[in-house]
C-alpha cells in the first residue's frame, strides 16, 4: 500500500498514523517532504520505520523548498514518472491529506 | 500619517499554502504606507527563509529573491525562532537573508510591544 | 482580454496587464505606451529597463516610493524624484511604467 503524505510534519501527525498501519510505502510530497530533512525532528521515527516502510519524496518539492541536498539516507528521491509508478506498483493508496 | 508598529507573524511553510506570499504582499503594502514593519518566523515560518529555493518544478514563483528587495522598502527587523530553526535542523546560516535570531520568549515579548499582530 | 502586435496576439488581464510576462518585447512596450498614450523617449527607456531589472533580481513591481529612492541611486538624484517620474508617466510611474515593462501591477499600488 502506498501512503501519501503532503503536510509539514510539525503541522500534522500524519507520519504517526502512517506507521501505525504497519507496513508499506511512504511517498513525501508538498510540504510533506519536511520530513526527509536531515537532523529534523522526525529523523529517528524515520529511520526506526525503514525496516517496514519505504521511503520516497517527490524531487521537484525537495528543489522547490531548498532542501533536496538535505534529504536522509534511506529516502529515495523520486521525479513525476517514479510517482506514477508508486502509485500503478502499489495495490491501494491512501493520501493524508 | 499616523505610524504604527505592525508585526507579521509568519508560521507557514511556503508553496504548500499561499500563507507565506500573502503575508510578504501585506507587508510590502504597510511598507509602501510607511509603517514600522516587522515580520516574526515561528514554527513552520522559519521554512520560508531556508536558502536554495528552486521551483521551476512546481511552476510557482520562487519569493526567496524578494527578502532582498524588503530593504529597499526600510523593513529590516526579521526576527526567527531559534528553537523553531533547532527543531527543523536548520541554524542561521541556512537562511537566505541576515535576521535576527531570538528565543521564543523574547518575540513574545517584541510582540507585545506591537499595535497591530497579523497572522499567517 | 488580449492585444495584438504585428499579427500576434497577447494575453492582458482586466486592466491592460500582460499575463504572461515571457510576451514583453519592445514592440509590445510600444504599442502598451501608445495605448496609455505616451511617447517612449530614452528616458522612458531608462525607466522601463530599470523596472525589468528590479523585477529580475527581486520578483517583484516596486512601489512608487521604492521606485523613486532606486532609481536616484542608480541614475542620480535628479532623476529620482517623484516630479521627473509623473512627468514621464503621467499617470502614475509604478503603475503606468510596469505595465508599459510588462510587469505586474505593484503590489500596494491601488
Amino acid at each position: 500500500m502506498l501512503h501519501i503524505i503532503n503536510k509539514s510534519p510539525y503541522d500534522r501527525p500524519a507520519l504517526d498514523s502512517v506507521l501505525a498501519t504497519g507496513e508499506g510505502a511512504i511517498l513525501l510530497i508538498e510540504d510533506g517532504v519536511y520530513a526527509a530533512v536531515k537532523g529534523g525532528a522526525e529523523e529517528n521515527k524515520i529511520k526506526g520505520a525503514m525496516g517496514k516502510f519505504k521511503f520516497y519524496a517527490l524531487t521537484v518539492d525537495l528543489e522547490a523548498r531548498g532542501i533536496a541536498d538535505r534529504v536522509m539516507d534511506g529516502i529515495t528521491a523520486v521525479d513525476y514518472a517514479g510517482f506514477v509508478d508508486l502509485v500503478a506498483d502499489n495495490k491501494t493508496c491512501q493520501s493524508w491529506l | 500619517m499616523t505610524t504604527k508598529k505592525f508585526m507579521m507573524v509568519n508560521r507557514k511553510a511556503p508553496y504548500g499554502t499561499i500563507y507565506a506570499w500573502e503575508a510578504l504582499e501585506v507587508v510590502l503594502i504597510a511598507a509602501a504606507f510607511e509603517q514600522d514593519v516587522s515580520l516574526a518566523f515561528l514554527d513552520d515560518g522559519v521554512f520560508q527563509l531556508k536558502k536554495g529555493h528552486n521551483t521551476k518544478g512546481i511552476e510557482v514563483k520562487a519569493f526567496e529573491k524578494t527578502w532582498g528587495a524588503l530593504e529597499d522598502y526600510d523593513v529590516t527587523k526579521l526576527y526567527v525562532s531559534q528553537e523553531a530553526l533547532a527543531e527543523r535542523g536548520l541554524t542561521a546560516d541556512d537562511l537566505a537573508v541576515p535576521v535576527e535570531v531570538l528565543s521564543r520568549a523574547d518575540i513574545g515579548k517584541l510582540m507585545e510591544e506591537q499595535d497591530v499582530l497579523l497572522s499567517f | 482580454m488580449a492585444i495584438e502586435v504585428n499579427g500576434k496576439s497577447y494575453e492582458t488581464d482586466e486592466e491592460g496587464y500582460l499575463v504572461n510576462l515571457g510576451d514583453w518585447n519592445e514592440d509590445v512596450a510600444g504599442f502598451l505606451a501608445q495605448q496609455e498614450g505616451v511617447n517612449l523617449t530614452e528616458n522612458h527607456w531608462e525607466v522601463i529597463n530599470f523596472l525589468r531589472d528590479y523585477y529580475n533580481e527581486f520578483q517583484i513591481a516596486p512601489a512608487v516610493r521604492v521606485l523613486t529612492k532606486a532609481i536616484g541611486k542608480k541614475l542620480g538624484a535628479d532623476k529620482g524624484n517623484s516630479q521627473y517620474l509623473y512627468e514621464l508617466f503621467p499617470y502614475g510611474p509604478a503603475k503606468q511604467a510596469c505595465k508599459i515593462a510588462g510587469l505586474p501591477k505593484p503590489t500596494g499600488c491601488v
